[in-house]
């Protein structure tokens, strides 16, 4: 048990991280909230992905002279993967901030029942 | 072995009015013109099939090459006699009714006329390729066209009994398409192809409980559109049609599509060998019977002479089917003579009605005193169509019903004999009113001689003196009866027989 | 530069986006001019690429000369080229026919739209041909991104449905990365072709087992498969027309194609995908039924025609979770059939409402006296979603009954059989509305005259609603030519 938790404790955090965001955009009303959950949940998914690259003892994947051989360094793939996540968030985010200022000019509110409700109208 | 020869005519026969169709729309704006479209394709038409009637007659059967549709299964058109007798009395009787359709829209001056006129031409289109299909996907494909293409028929006066009617119509044709499609699907996976072949080819390919579920598949398919009970509901309904619909497609082209297929799917997928061994053929026989004589009852009932006319065409719809289902050769020959019977007096007297309707507005049977003495013509057509429909001699429906008769004593079902008696009775029952109220009763408004105008009279005039020539010479000008003595023969010995008579 | 063409194919589009808003201030007419040159590049070499894969086999471009597993590569089967000319032709379509509904907009929302739309299809595109499960993931957010400001477009309605859908997509986008997060965690790869080959020991590993589930609840919802559906109808109901045509056209379709793509080429179609395949199926069948009885439900037109597409994404889903090749070939025909019969149906309902205002379905009465081609198409369209031959519909509806049977799966037999009566209640109320029934005088006065559409948008109509028959009467050499091909188990 102990041993489990001792290699798998990040990705509890992971999971726990994950699901936060998930209850976030299912239970919040208000839409700005929404977005930050979804934010949230973005960036588990990008520590999930730095932490397969991660390895105990590993130096950042910058060639050191006489430092030989893979296992000495952490494997950049996924550093690389995400760096490219992370700009699809931030424009996500972006692109969700400017919806919300339509939104907020028009309807006054981020609180989604009042805005779904003078949807209707 | 039956001589198979590659010959594109079948093709054209199907072709040349969907052709027809679009010619129609584009001269839409020129009646004459269009008009002349119409007469010029039922004229082509009928001289293709025609053209056909030698070669079927000397025992070849005429095939398209197969265009390659859904894996394996091809859209296949074959000619074979069965299908040459349908085509034959759909081609030829669309001339005549196409005449009469011009006098009926114009003398009651309806309009959509393109519409009317193309729908019309899409629907014998789908007719030759029901006629001609040489496998079930076709006949599916071409059977669901003529669904849809009638439509716009029967909603032609787009009043809300109109609409209604056309939901009605569309509800049971389209749900009982589904069935059809399911069971074409499930027999081309049980017998790959799925292609006609006289006498049947489902035998020994499934057991006797899958063959069961799936013939109620295809009865209830084909069953709607041959108005066996308890699908015949939307025929009364769609009687709202103007009466050249009715006349053509309710009595000879849609109708007889289902009665076709009925009889395709009993001789030409089952068999009646297999039929019988999986005891299906006597419920089939049992349901046509219970369909003659109900629906004869319910005619008596009905006081509006097209729906009396309807339900008439439900019950003589049933005589096809129930040669079919008796299975002995005779009462086969004389189901299929039946479809050309029917066709012949049925389309009489559905043009009667419409020339009534078209010159007095009259359309119950308690208006029609006097008329016998107003339209001498249109009466006396009317009077030979009952007296063919009862099974009067010497006229069409004698034959028939006489073989069917026949065909019942000797496969030793004598009972069916006492329902096509009863229904005799029944249906003097329900046209002798309408006769003897145009001869005898007292018209309103004096005894004045308002015949119809010739347009109408002469097609109505032509069916009738044909189907008295064809009650007397049943195999006179396009040889029906030896076409149909070749396809029951074919049936039952499980080729493509010669040319001769059944004993 | 023939040997570049599958670069091409997404980045003409690309590149051509970004120039877009700066040609749409000098003129309008140049930024129109541009995208649609750009586009019939775009499907040319599209075109040209699946004919080349079907006669020569697979088409391995590496993007920057890296070969993989290192370099990022592009795959062109006749699969991918297939979807790729599916797509860059409806692109092609509609851009052509929203010309009209940007007459008035101003010249950078002109290039904005214009320059979103290309983005879109260049995302779409890029989904289709890459051979890289991550490269696919930035691809799918391009797409969506893009979408996303499209839709918003039309009002603040939209803006609503925009973020909505937003939220929701990017939900489905990150648990798909999640899935690949899995996949490479186990394989080390990102690579299609070397993950297939490298998931084979491993296929029931829990991690494979979790990544299937996050992989089909991620696509699940791009494709609005029953229950993850709930974005969809407020999206397609107020996004402009062109959008909600494109994107209920092709966007659905290319998300069922990676679910197809990884279930099946990646993950052979075996093992812990089987169970993520009886939910697809089932979750289908139910949506089949649960959307045409919505559909039947509603008075706008677009909600019908929106809640039509979660029950035709059904059948697709039912097709493939058949997984027998009867079922797939149908699910393949569906994406094609559905593709050119809801963007048709979009389009008129688009030109209806720009045209005249009217989007519920009352106020259909008479639409055919004032609007008789485009109501011809939605004829066509209809009949081919009930399935009536010999419309394309009838063939892909055909091959799924046909491998139900095959597969004993009667419930999926029944629920097909239905839904086509189903569609024929809603289709057929449209029809009686706009053919049969009359206006009384003084509702006569209150209806506008409205004329028919201009030629630019009756033109792509037209076409689809020819390509309706066209597909039908020839699906025998589309499915013996290219579909066949598509298959898992393909020939080559």
């Amino acid at each position: 048990m102990w041993a489990q938790l001792s290699t798998h404790l990040q990705y509890w955090f992971i999971a726990i991280l994950l699901l936060l965001g998930l209850y976030g955009i299912l239970n919040k009303q208000n839409l700005m909230k929404k977005l930050m959950a979804m934010n949230i949940m973005q960036v588990a998914v990008i520590i999930f992905f730095l932490t397969l690259g991660q390895k105990a003892g590993g130096t950042p994947p910058v060639l050191i002279k006489g430092v030989e051989g893979a296992e000495a360094y952490v494997n950049p793939l996924p550093h690389a993967l995400m760096l490219t996540a992370v700009v699809v968030s931030l424009s996500t985010t972006g692109v969700a901030l400017a919806l919300l200022v339509r939104i907020y000019r028009h309807y006054g509110d981020l609180e989604e029942p009042d805005v779904l409700r003078r949807l209707g109208k | 072995m039956p001589d198979f020869v590659l010959d594109y005519r079948p093709l054209w026969a199907v072709l040349i009015t969907l052709v027809a169709a679009g010619l129609i729309l584009v001269t839409g704006r020129w009646p004459n013109l269009r008009e002349a479209v119409t007469g010029a394709a039922a004229l082509g038409k009928f001289a293709i099939v025609v053209s056909m009637l030698p070669a079927v007659l000397s025992g070849q059967v005429l095939e398209t090459v197969p265009l390659n549709l859904v894996s394996g299964l091809t859209l296949h058109l074959r000619v074979d006699p069965f299908g040459l007798l349908f085509a034959l009395v759909a081609s030829g009787l669309w001339m005549v009714t196409s005449m009469y359709s011009v006098g009926y829209m114009r003398t009651l001056g309806y309009g959509h006329q393109t519409g009317y006129f193309a729908s019309f031409a899409v629907c014998l289109s789908a007719t030759m390729g029901i006629a001609f299909a040489a496998n079930l996907i076709t006949f599916v494909i071409f059977y669901e066209i003529l669904t849809i293409a009638t439509y716009p028929l029967v909603i032609h006066m787009r009043t809300p009994e109109a609409i209604s009617g056309g939901r009605k119509y569309l509800a049971y044709t389209l749900i009982a398409g589904q069935f059809l499609v399911v069971a074409v699907i499930w027999t081309h996976l049980i017998a790959p192809g799925a292609g006609f072949q006289p006498g049947g080819f489902l035998a020994g390919k499934a057991s006797a409980a899958v063959l069961q579920v799936l013939f109620f598949f295809f009865i209830v398919g084909t069953g709607v559109k041959a108005a066996i009970m308890p699908l015949h509901g939307w025929l009364p309904t769609a009687m709202v049609a103007p009466t050249p619909v009715s006349a053509l497609l309710h009595a000879v082209a849609v109708v007889k599509a289902g009665a076709f297929g009925v009889i395709r799917v009993v001789g030409y997928v089952y068999g009646p060998q297999l039929l019988g061994d999986i005891g299906l053929g006597t419920v089939l026989a049992w349901l046509a019977g219970f369909t003659i004589i109900v629906a004869s009852v319910l005619a008596l009932a009905e006081g509006n002479l097209k729906r009396r006319l309807a339900f008439s065409t439900v019950g003589q719809l049933s005589y096809v089917v129930l040669g079919g289902a008796l299975g002995h050769p005779v009462a086969l020959l004389g189901g299929i003579f039946h479809i050309v019977a029917h066709a012949f007096m049925k389309i009489t007297l559905f043009f009667c009605a419409g020339a009534i309707y078209a010159t007095t507005h009259k359309e119950k049977v308690s208006e029609m005193d006097g008329l016998g003495r107003q339209m001498p013509v249109t009466m006396g057509a009317f009077t030979l169509g009952s007296i063919g429909i009862v099974g009067g001699p010497l006229i069409v429906g004698f034959v028939s019903k006489w073989h069917l008769l026949v065909g019942a004593a000797k496969g030793g079902q004598e009972v069916f004999i006492l329902v096509l008696a009863a229904s005799a009775l029944l249906t003097t029952g329900y046209f002798f009113p309408v006769v003897y109220r145009a001869y005898f009763g007292q018209p309103e408004e004096g005894g004045r001689v308002r015949e119809a105008v010739p347009f109408l009279l002469i097609p109505l005039g032509v069916t009738a003196l044909l189907s008295v020539v064809l009650g007397v010479f049943s195999n006179i000008g396009l040889n029906f009866f030896q076409l149909a003595t070749m396809a029951a023969t074919s049936i039952v010995s499980g080729g493509v027989g010669p040319a001769g008579g059944i004993q | 530069m023939t040997e570049h063409t599958p670069a091409l194919i997404v980045l003409v589009p690309l590149v051509s986006a970004l120039l877009l808003p700066i040609l749409a201030l000098v003129s309008k007419v140049l930024a129109r001019g541009w995208t649609l040159v750009a586009l019939l590049g775009t499907h040319a070499g599209s075109v040209s690429t699946l004919i080349y894969v079907l006669a020569n086999g697979r088409w391995h471009y590496y993007l920057g000369g890296w070969a993989p597993p290192w370099g990022i590569e592009y795959v062109l089967d006749p699969l991918g080229a297939g979807m790729a000319t599916l797509v860059s032709f409806l692109a092609l379509l509609v851009a052509f026919y929203s010309g009209p509904y940007l007459k008035d907009a101003a010249p950078l929302k002109t290039g904005s739209f214009y320059a979103l739309f290309l983005l879109v299809t260049a995302g779409l595109l890029g989904m289709v041909v890459t051979g890289d499960v991550f490269n696919l993931f930035v691809f799918l957010e391009i797409s969506a991104l893009a979408t996303y400001g499209l839709v918003a477009m039309g009002g603040h309605r939209a803006t609503v449905a925009a973020f909505r859908y937003l939220i929701v997509g990017t939900i489905g986008a990150t648990f798909y990365l999640l899935g690949i997060g899995y996949l490479y965690a186990v394989t080390g790869t990102l690579n299609m072709a070397d993950l297939a080959e490298r998931i084979m020991p491993l296929l029931n590993s829990q991690a494979v087992v979790v990544a299937v589930a996050l992989i089909l609840a991620g696509f699940g919802i791009k494709m609005a498969l029953f229950p993850l559906h709930g974005w969809l109808p407020d999206t397609y109901a107020y996004a402009p027309a062109p959008v909600t045509t494109f994107i209920s056209a092709v966007m659905g379709k290319v998300a069922i194609y990676v679910l197809y793509r990884v279930f099946y080429f990646i993950l052979g179609g075996t093992g812990p995908v089987l169970p993520a395949l009886t939910v697809l199926g089932w979750a289908g069948a139910v949506g089949i039924l649960a959307g045409s009885l919505m559909a039947i439900a509603q008075r706008d037109f677009w909600r019908m025609l929106a809640y039509s597409s979660i029950a035709q994404m059904g059948y697709i889903a039912v097709g493939l979770s058949l997984g027998n090749m009867m079922g797939i070939t149908g699910a393949l025909l569906h994406i094609l059939n559905h593709a050119v019969v809801k963007g048709g149906l979009f389009m008129v309902a688009g030109g209806v409402f720009w045209r005249t205002g009217i989007r519920d379905i009352p106020s259909f009465i008479q639409m055919s006296r004032r609007m008789p081609m485009s109501m011809a198409v939605f004829v066509a369209a209809a009949l081919s979603m009930i399935g009536i031959p010999p419309t394309v519909g009838f063939f892909s509806k055909w091959y799924l009954v046909l491998a139900s049977i095959e597969a004993s799966a009667w419930p999926f037999v029944i629920v097909i059989v239905v839904s086509s009566l189903l569609n024929a209640v809603y289709f057929f109320r449209i029809i009686e509305n706009s053919y049969l029934r009359f206006r009384t005088a003084e509702e006569d006065e209150v209806a506008v005259g409205g004329t028919e559409l201009p030629a630019t948008m009756l033109v792509p109509m037209v076409v689809l609603g020819v390509a309706v028959f066209m597909l039908g009467v020839l699906s025998g050499e589309v499915v013996t030519n290219i579909i066949s091909f598509a298959l898992p188990w393909g020939t080559q």
